[in-house]
């Protein structure tokens, strides 16, 4: 029975620090709509700000009180520059790419941070105080803890007093509803918006900061925050705080008594919750569907087949591939069989989230399973390539197709949570599974077969299986099955009602970008010799993502020419000093200046110089 | 007060307004007529800001405010009740009224909520109530209501008869010739040609996106010819 409190009191405190960043993140999705990603850098920021704070500080709890409001204020007023400098600007792009943009803050954040603060993990000496205990039900219970469990409650008043009482709060709720009927009765957004976006990161900050004498201020903190921040979110029902605080409990107490009763399957069971919500209740807890869907306009366009000038320019490129084994050295083979991968993997995605309308966050997920499968295949089954080759894109559709069930249900960001949500159950299976996947150390030993073992070979290999997927899925495009998911896209609705099935075109479609990411999955597996669980991680499904985003969204070339933009770029910054820093502010300049991608941005020049 | 000229819209690609002029008196009732899709309520947007027009001037008290922000132009005096109403049905009826409020302008006293509960009786009673649980009729009254509170100089009534029931009617149209008494200058979107007889001065039909008849509502009333070609269906 102890156990039960002790630990439900650990629940609580757990979910007071979900809470305030959830809040954060959910305040500012409801008014500006903008997903914002960036929101656990600001988190981490939170914490590196008010480590330097409190370690200049008296140790005392006043000081320590004050120190933590001044490292929020600073957050908040770091939320307001980017609020002013970046989001203001895309207000109006396509959701996709504020989340891209949001992204590229991240990357940028990163390597700020490590410039300032250095690689090491930063902790908070604790005097006395913050190391006492209370009893509580004949245990000892972290002094510390207890405040924590008091903050989130009164966070929550706080914001409900200023929510309920004042005109700010007034204006806030209604722009969460329908922001532009806020504008129409002569409400300037720019301000609202701006003190939103201060006030969400104000909070992250708070989160960030009470974070510290439970933890450090690492590098690390910002990506496993937004993860956790964004299932509360989503659980909770975006835009609605209510909604927050009761995910926050729910996944908080979760978390508190997972940890100890079933240790390896926590965050297993956090996504399941998640996934369980959304079926039931597609909007969350307490959310509602939303009032006005944004960028259906830039959705309406339609991806058309290529001009004869751009076919030619093809058929050059893939002459030039045929021939690259003449006069490539290893190195390079390796480099191109890797950028062959990468095409793949993007043209996938690109598959489900161009025509079909559906932008996954977790798209590593199919990858993964398709290079485990191969692997395993190799090396528990004892079985040659081509069957590797051949269970990988089996596996990671048939996978693609029982996750989708409960996926292409939704729409919008709540889909893209959800398959990100997937994506983190089937990484924390493999990270987890030791006896069969390895866990970190991954399985090693994957080589191709004897025939296949020339990088010249293998590199043809890799060529026809990649390009040969790629044009399937390109045909498949301009087949009827490709009109009837773009009508799905346009108008679910009239969709079904000339007879197509909406569900079934859209979890056919799923599956198939499942089963060519793995394909992917598994040429890879071999040409690297190896497989590891961060092939499944949010990273590697954001890789592709910005590929896709990359070369544009609502072009067939688009995921062509942005993997291998993307793979060059990436493998050219590599080896430069804050290179992520750069890779961020690329993707930030790309979002705010090419919002349709090279391949969009290319067909524009193009029709420009042409009559219509 | 309001003056049009060769005002043109779009939706994407597809050319919505073609060229749409009028102009409302000081104090005038003007009523906009159409069938459905004629492109009333893409005027109405247009003026507001919500859809930005492509090309033509509208000028509101001598200032040119196309391309204007809406929230500018509702500063400026344009006070827009949409056609599908807009509730925001989380908040109460009288903070549904607080987002609307604008400071008073020329010199005119200021809308108050207990001034609009008198215009519209209904909406007295269910001050606390949640925007979402009220009656059709009682959404529209207060959607006028809600813009009223910014104190404008123009109304831009879109359709406020629709779905009313006939007692619920008469009582929009009593509001809207009281506050005409009062002076404010309102551009009615309408297809329901006896309700705007009622309140209207003047008449403007549009088709397809261009003006095709304009002149007093009496006039419209004693030309059948023009009625049955630009209104009935
Ligand atoms: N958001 C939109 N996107 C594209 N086309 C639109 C949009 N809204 C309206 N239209 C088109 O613009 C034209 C004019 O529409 P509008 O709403 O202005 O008509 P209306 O006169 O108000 O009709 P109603 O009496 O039915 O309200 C119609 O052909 C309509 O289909
Ligand atoms: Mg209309």
């Amino acid at each position: 029975m102890d156990f039960v409190v002790v630990q439900a009191l650990t629940g609580l405190a757990g979910a007071s620090s979900l809470f305030l960043v959830a809040a954060g993140l959910t305040v500012i999705f409801g008014v500006t709509r903008v997903v914002n990603f960036a929101h656990g850098s600001l988190y981490m920021l939170g914490a590196y700000i008010g480590w330097s704070i409190l370690t200049r500080l008296p140790r005392d709890p006043a000081w320590f009180a004050a120190g933590v409001l001044l490292a929020a204020l600073a957050t908040a007023a770091l939320g307001a520059l980017l609020e002013m400098g970046l989001l203001r600007r895309i207000y109006r792009a396509p959701e996709l790419l504020q989340l891209l943009a949001t992204f590229g803050v991240v990357l940028m954040v990163q390597d700020a941070a490590l410039y300032l603060w250095g690689p090491d993990e930063l902790t908070l000496p604790r005097p006395p105080w913050l190391r006492g205990f209370v009893a509580v039900a004949g245990s000892r219970f972290p002094l510390f803890d207890l405040v924590l469990i008091g903050v989130g409650p009164l966070v929550l008043g706080l914001l409900w007093l200023l929510l309920a009482r004042t005109r700010f709060g007034v204006l806030l709720r209604a722009a969460t509803q329908d922001r532009e009927m806020v504008a129409a009765l002569g409400v300037d957004q720019t301000v609202l918006f701006t003190v939103v976006f201060a006030l969400g990161a104000g909070l992250a900050g708070l989160g960030g900061v009470l974070s510290l004498p439970d933890g450090s201020a690492n590098l690390h903190i910002d990506l496993d925050v937004i993860t956790d921040a964004f299932v509360v979110v989503v659980v909770g029902g975006m835009g609605s705080l209510p909604g927050a605080f009761l995910a926050a409990l729910l996944i908080g107490e979760l978390q508190a008594f997972g940890i100890v009763l079933l240790p390896k399957i926590t965050l297993v069971l956090v996504f399941l919750v998640m996934a369980v919500v959304l079926v039931f209740r597609p909007h969350g807890l307490l959310g509602r569907p939303q009032a006005v869907a944004r960028g259906a306009a830039e959705a309406l366009a339609l991806v058309r087949p290529a001009v004869p000038a751009l076919r030619w320019l093809g058929l050059a490129v893939l002459a030039l591939a045929l021939a690259a084994p003449l006069f490539a050295g290893p190195y390079l083979l390796s480099v191109l069989t890797e950028m062959l991968v990468a095409v793949l993997f993007a043209a996938s995605l690109h598959f489900m989230m161009g025509p079909g309308g559906m932008a996954s966050f977790g798209h590593a997920a199919w990858f993964g399973i398709g290079a485990y499968a191969a692997a395993l295949a190799t090396h528990a089954l004892a079985a040659p390539m081509p069957a590797g080759l051949l269970l990988a894109p089996l596996a990671a559709g048939a996978a693609a197709g029982l996750f989708g069930w409960f996926i292409v249900r939704l729409s919008g960001v709540y889909l893209a949570m959800l398959t990100l949500a997937f994506a983190q159950i089937v990484w924390a299976v493999v990270f987890q599974w030791d006896a069969v996947t390895g866990g970190d150390n991954g399985i090693l030993g994957v080589w191709p077969a004897r025939w296949a073992g020339d990088p010249r070979v293998y590199y043809l290999l890799a060529l026809a299986l990649c390009g040969g997927a790629a044009m399937l899925l390109r045909r498949v495009l301009y087949a009827p099955f490709g009109y009837a998911l773009r009508a799905t896209r346009d108008s679910p609705l009239r969709a079904e009602a000339i007879g197509l099935h909406a569900g079934r075109i859209r979890l056919a479609a799923f599956a198939l970008a499942g089963a060519a990411a793995g394909l992917a999955g598994g040429v890879f597996a071999y040409a690297k010799g190896s497989v590891f669980p961060t092939y499944i991680a949010v990273g590697h499904s954001v890789d592709a993502l910005v590929a896709v985003l990359l070369g544009g969204v609502q072009t067939i070339a688009g995921p062509v020419v942005g993997a291998l933009a993307y793979t060059a770029l990436f493998d050219a910054l590599l080896t430069t000093s804050f290179w992520r820093f750069k890779l961020g502010a690329f993707i930030v300049l790309l979002v705010l200046f090419f919002p349709a991608g090279i391949a969009g941005a290319a067909q524009r020049l193009w029709e420009r110089g042409r009559p219509a | 007060m309001l003056a049009v000229e060769e005002l043109h819209s779009f939706y994407g690609r597809a050319h919505i307004l073609q060229g749409v002029s009028f102009a409302v008196a000081p104090g005038a009732v003007l009523v906009l007529l159409g069938r459905n899709g004629a492109g009333k309520s893409t005027t109405m947007k247009s003026l507001i800001g919500l859809v930005r027009p492509a090309r033509g001037r509208i000028r509101l008290a001598g200032a040119d405010i196309a391309g204007w922000e809406p929230h500018r132009i509702a500063r400026a005096g344009l006070g827009y009740v949409p056609e599908e109403r807009r509730i925001f049905t989380e908040l109460t009826v009288l903070e549904n009224l607080e987002v609307g409020r604008q400071p008073a302008r020329d010199g005119r006293p200021a809308w108050t909520p207990e001034a609009l509960f008198a215009l519209f009786p209904n909406l007295a009673e269910l001050r606390h109530r949640p925007g979402g649980r009220m009656s059709g009729g009682e959404q529209q009254m207060l959607t006028i209501a809600r813009t009223l509170m910014g104190n404008p100089r123009l109304l831009l009534l879109d359709e406020p008869s629709e779905g009313l029931a006939p007692v619920i009617l008469e009582q929009m149209a009593h509001a809207i010739l009281a506050l005409k008494a009062q002076g404010v200058t309102v551009l009615l979107a309408e297809q329901n040609l006896h309700f705007a007889a009622r309140v209207a001065d003047a008449a403007t039909v549009i088709e397809t996106g261009r003006i095709v008849w304009a002149g007093s509502m009496a006039a419209l009333q004693a030309d059948e010819a023009a009625r049955r070609a630009h209104l009935q269906v």
